[in-house]
This record gives C-alpha cells, sequence and structure tokens, in this order.
C-alpha cells in the first residue's frame, strides 16, 4: 500500500503543480506511515526527478490521451492505494471525479491543505468562490485529494525514486482533433505571479506595459471581464467567477474596479497590489497593497523599478 | 434531439455568505438564490441547438422544494419540462449517482452540466456523470456543434484550448463561451406564464450513500486593510521584505 500520486507532463516535461502534487503525497504518507508511489508517461523525461520530491517508487505507463482513459488506469491502481493525489490542472480535475465514480472513491477537489488527520482524512478546501473554508472528512472507500495549484509548495526532501514501468488499459471515449496552447507565455492557471488590467488602460493598445511588466516579473497576464467582453484581450485572460480562477502568490491589478465577481476569481491570491486612480474602487478592500494614481504613470515607473531590482537579485 | 440540462439552485454571486452559528452549513436568511451561472450558460446553448435542431429541454435538478423557483425560471427561459429530484444533496457523488439513475432510464442524446456549481466549488458531478454512464465528457466546454450523431467540442485547458470529437451522447461542463454573456436569456412575462403550465415533476431519491462528511464551514480571516504606498520603489521594497512576494 502506498500514496499514489498522478505526475503530468506537458510536451515530456513535468509541470511545475507535478512536483508539488508529489511533495502533497510525501506529507501524506509521512502522516499515513506509507511510501509514495508516482505514476508518469513513459514519455515523461528523466522521471527519477520525482524522488527529489520524495516518489520512492515511479511507474511509467503509455497514458491516455483523455481524462476519463487516464483515470481508467489510476483506477487499476485503486487496489494498492490508501489514497491518491492529483493536482488539480484542468486535465487533473476531470480526472479525479472519473477516477472517483470509477474506483468508488471519496473525494475532495479545491483542496487547500495537507491533511490534518488521516484517520479519516481530513482537509480543508474553498467554497462559495473563496468566500467559505469547508473542512471535509473523506470518511467513505479510498480517499481522493485534488489539490488547487500552488497553495501547498514545493518541498524537497529524498524518496527512493526506482523506477519501473507498468500497463493499464484505458478507453478514450473522445478522439483529441486540434490542441493549441499559446507558447513562451505562462499559463494563467498556475502562475506565480500574474499582471491585470481593466477597462482603466482605455484601448487594446495600451497594453504593451502590461506585457512588459509580465515579462519582467515572468508573469503571466490576465484582464477583467469587460475587457474580454469587449475584445479587447482574448476570453482566455478573463479572470474572475466566469473565468479562469487564479492563486498565485501576487495578483497585480491595474485599472480594475473590483467588482464581486472579479474578486471571486482572484481572492485566493496571497497578495493583491490594487493600482487605481479612483480611491473609492472596491478593489482596494481586497487588496494588501495600493497605489492611487494612472496607470499610464505608474505602470511604466513599476517596470522600471522591478527591472532594477530583477538586476540586483 | 433529447437535451438535459442538470441545473444547479445557488446563492447569487452577489450574496453575503455567512454560516449557521454550529458552522455545519451555509445560513440561507436573507441570502437570493438563482441558477447556477455556469449552468445558464449551458441551458442556454440547450436552448440554441432545440432552435437548431429541433427537440425537447428538460431540466433536472437534485434539491428540495425551496429549488422549484430555480427550476420554473429555467422553464420560462425556455426549457420544455422540469424534473426534481426530491433529496437535500450532501456530496458530489450523491448527486451524480441520482443523475446516473434518471439517465440511465430515459434517452437523452446531450447531457448539459455547469462546469461547477458556484456554492461548493467541486467541479466534480459532470465528470463523475460522463464516468458512471461510460459517455465521453468535455469539461470547461467553450465551443459545441453537433452534426447528426457527431458532436465537436472545444474546452479549455491550462494555457489553451483542445477540441475533440465524438458520438452522441455527450456530457458537458459548461461555462462562458459555449454561448456569450450577451445570449443568456431574461425571463419575458409570456414565459413566466407559459411556465406555469409546463411540468415539473418531483421523483424520489434513490441513492443515499455519500462518501464525504462536511465538517465545519468557516469564513476565511478578514483582510487587514489596505497599504497605501505613495512610490513604485516603497512597492517594491514591501513586495519583497514584508509580503516575500518577489
Amino acid at each position: 500500500m502506498s500514496i499514489i500520486v498522478f505526475v503530468e507532463d506537458w510536451n515530456n516535461v513535468f509541470k511545475k503543480a507535478s512536483f508539488e502534487a508529489v511533495s502533497y503525497a510525501k506529507s501524506w504518507a509521512d502522516l499515513a506511515g506509507t511510501s509514495v508511489t508516482a505514476i508518469t508517461s513513459t514519455h515523461a523525461q528523466d522521471p527519477g526527478t520525482l524522488a527529489t520530491y520524495g516518489a520512492d517508487r515511479i511507474l511509467t505507463l503509455s497514458l491516455s490521451a483523455t481524462p476519463f482513459g487516464t483515470a481508467q488506469q489510476l483506477a487499476a491502481m485503486a487496489e494498492e492505494a490508501t489514497g491518491i493525489v492529483i493536482a488539480g490542472t484542468s486535465f487533473g480535475r476531470s480526472v479525479a471525479p472519473a477516477l472517483a465514480a470509477l474506483a468508488n472513491g471519496s473525494l475532495s477537489t479545491n483542496t487547500t491543505s495537507i491533511p490534518s488527520s488521516i484517520a479519516p482524512v481530513t482537509v480543508e478546501r474553498g467554497a462559495f468562490s473563496s468566500k467559505g473554508i469547508e473542512t471535509i472528512e473523506l470518511s467513505g472507500n479510498l480517499p481522493i485529494v485534488s489539490f488547487v495549484p500552488n497553495s501547498i509548495g514545493i518541498v524537497e526532501t529524498h524518496g527512493i525514486g526506482a523506477v519501473s514501468s507498468f500497463d493499464a488499459a484505458g478507453t478514450d471515449l473522445l478522439t483529441v482533433t486540434d490542441k493549441t496552447v499559446a507558447s513562451g507565455k505562462v499559463a494563467l492557471p498556475e502562475a506565480e505571479v500574474v499582471v491585470s488590467a481593466g477597462r482603466g488602460l482605455k484601448g487594446p493598445e495600451n497594453w504593451a506595459m502590461i506585457e512588459e511588466l509580465a515579462t519582467v516579473l515572468g508573469a503571466a497576464t490576465a484582464c477583467s471581464k469587460p475587457v474580454s467582453d469587449i475584445g479587447w484581450r482574448p476570453h482566455s485572460e478573463h479572470v474572475g467567477q466566469t473565468g479562469i480562477q487564479v492563486n498565485p502568490n501576487l495578483y497585480i491589478a491595474i485599472g480594475i474596479s473590483g467588482a464581486i465577481q472579479h474578486l471571486a476569481g482572484v481572492s485566493a491570491s496571497k497578495t493583491i497590489v490594487v493600482v487605481n486612480t479612483d480611491t473609492e474602487a472596491p478593489f482596494f478592500k481586497a487588496a494588501d497593497y495600493g497605489i492611487v494614481g494612472d496607470a499610464f504613470e505608474v505602470v511604466p515607473q513599476l517596470v522600471n523599478a522591478m527591472r532594477a531590482f530583477k538586476a540586483e537579485q | 434531439m433529447n437535451i438535459l440540462v442538470c441545473i444547479s439552485h445557488v446563492p447569487d454571486t452577489t450574496a453575503k455568505i455567512n454560516f449557521d452559528a454550529a458552522g455545519k452549513g451555509l445560513d440561507s436568511t436573507g441570502v437570493q438564490f438563482v441558477i447556477n451561472p455556469y449552468d445558464e450558460f449551458s441551458l442556454t446553448k440547450a436552448l440554441h441547438l432545440k432552435e437548431a435542431h429541433g427537440g425537447s429541454i428538460t431540466v433536472l435538478n437534485v434539491g428540495g422544494s425551496e429549488t422549484e423557483p430555480t427550476l420554473r425560471k429555467a422553464l420560462a427561459i425556455g426549457a420544455d419540462q422540469a424534473i426534481r429530484i426530491n433529496a437535500t444533496p450532501t456530496d458530489a457523488i450523491t448527486v451524480a449517482k441520482e443523475l446516473k439513475n434518471h439517465i440511465a432510464a430515459q434517452s437523452y442524446d446531450l447531457i448539459l452540466c455547469g462546469q461547477e456549481s458556484i456554492d461548493y466549488n467541486g467541479q466534480q458531478v459532470p465528470a463523475m456523470l460522463g464516468a458512471l454512464l461510460n459517455l465521453p465528457f468535455v469539461n470547461a466546454c467553450v465551443d459545441l456543434t453537433i452534426d447528426g450523431s457527431q458532436a465537436t467540442a472545444t474546452g479549455e485547458i491550462d494555457g489553451g484550448h483542445e477540441t475533440y470529437s465524438g458520438t452522441l451522447p455527450l456530457v458537458v461542463g459548461g461555462k462562458k463561451g459555449l454561448v456569450e454573456e450577451k445570449d443568456l436569456r431574461i425571463p419575458n412575462m409570456r414565459g413566466i406564464m407559459t411556465a406555469r403550465s409546463k411540468p415539473l415533476a418531483v421523483a424520489e431519491p434513490t441513492e443515499n450513500g455519500a462518501a464525504t462528511q462536511a465538517v465545519k464551514f468557516v469564513k476565511p480571516a478578514a483582510k487587514s486593510a489596505v497599504k497605501l504606498v505613495d512610490s513604485v520603489d516603497e512597492l517594491v521594497h514591501l513586495l519583497h521584505n514584508e509580503a516575500k512576494a518577489i
């Protein structure tokens, strides 16, 4: 028996959230007095690196292309599992519930803590669009945890790291016909820093300084709903209740008033900075730091200050 | 085309969220409930598909009688009939199994859900439903085209999109993009009047085994007041030394 962790790769390279998933599994395994088994694709480069985060056994297999097929493959391992960990990436968010249904598991998604107890497994999770924190017991069969990326952190430790191959059947009920991912950009859901802008920018032609700030900070760019609705920025950048929910260490909001729908998507951020001309903007109430000022003056200054700071580091 | 839209009855986005004294659940005093916003995109997509291909739209909810106004609203917007499974759901797997038991006895071509409900934010039911029914499932669906028995669907993935093709029936977890915000419909007087005479059936639950147990709910600690700074240099200093965010 062990804690089984699903380790996702992107173009054969492990995602950051995958290392965090192994760290999660290691914390849980230590509490349960058991080992960590990582399951990953045969195509993933250098699977042995997972030992750095605590993987004792690393099983590689030919993974299905779809979440359902992958869930079937993981279900084949269920009998050996004390518990299962899956990072809450877009793929993981589809795999975990399918796996819970197939393996008759007891699932917590949107999880933001490691287990505080293991009999039964008890974790915290976000609810009511970050307006509540739920403590939940995984009291049924086979506990499965899907956690919010960047909520737990990566911890380096030492695992045995024995790599072997494994075979399990998964059926894809859909055919993937196309896949497009913006290259060279930081993916919004797993970004550590997000630079976001709203209608205060006055027009799409003014986004160069936002992109520049993001580049300096290694950040993903985002926008408010009105901005994506009018087509200044793509829908995929819309952060908020009906858009993407983010959980970065730092969220910088420029020229965004802070409607409740927007806050629902960002309030899990660890530090929030707001730049707005309007001192009454509701976003200031949700912010840690604020600058009352015009984006067109503040942002270029901030780009320079951040660049100077990064150069010193 | 026979379409099922699964609907959650949730607190309005702008509602102040409070929990009961024991922290066991939501204190619904003074809270306005609405159709889950993600489900509304799916419901509107169902209306578009019905207008293009003909057929019938059933809306289904697992909940107590207090959720019926939400189903009536869905009927007023244009669904043809409603079913309420009379149970207060305690977790996603219970809901998914109730839905599965209903769907398995019917013949739906398409099962549309919202990606997640804005109350418990589980994003679990649609994927569970697909797995329980052994039907293809697309999450975070932002585009859907039906051609005969073939479906082409696009879902958001981290940093991009993925497009799938498959055969109906299909289970979808929908969101904005499936239809646009401007396409959402507000019930008009005629819709509200007609909704009163549309069938709303109540079915008894068939499942009773929850797999998880909510122990308590708390509100996150209140944020301390914003620290207003005068210069970007001060901001950079605070972000580095105080917040340790850079």
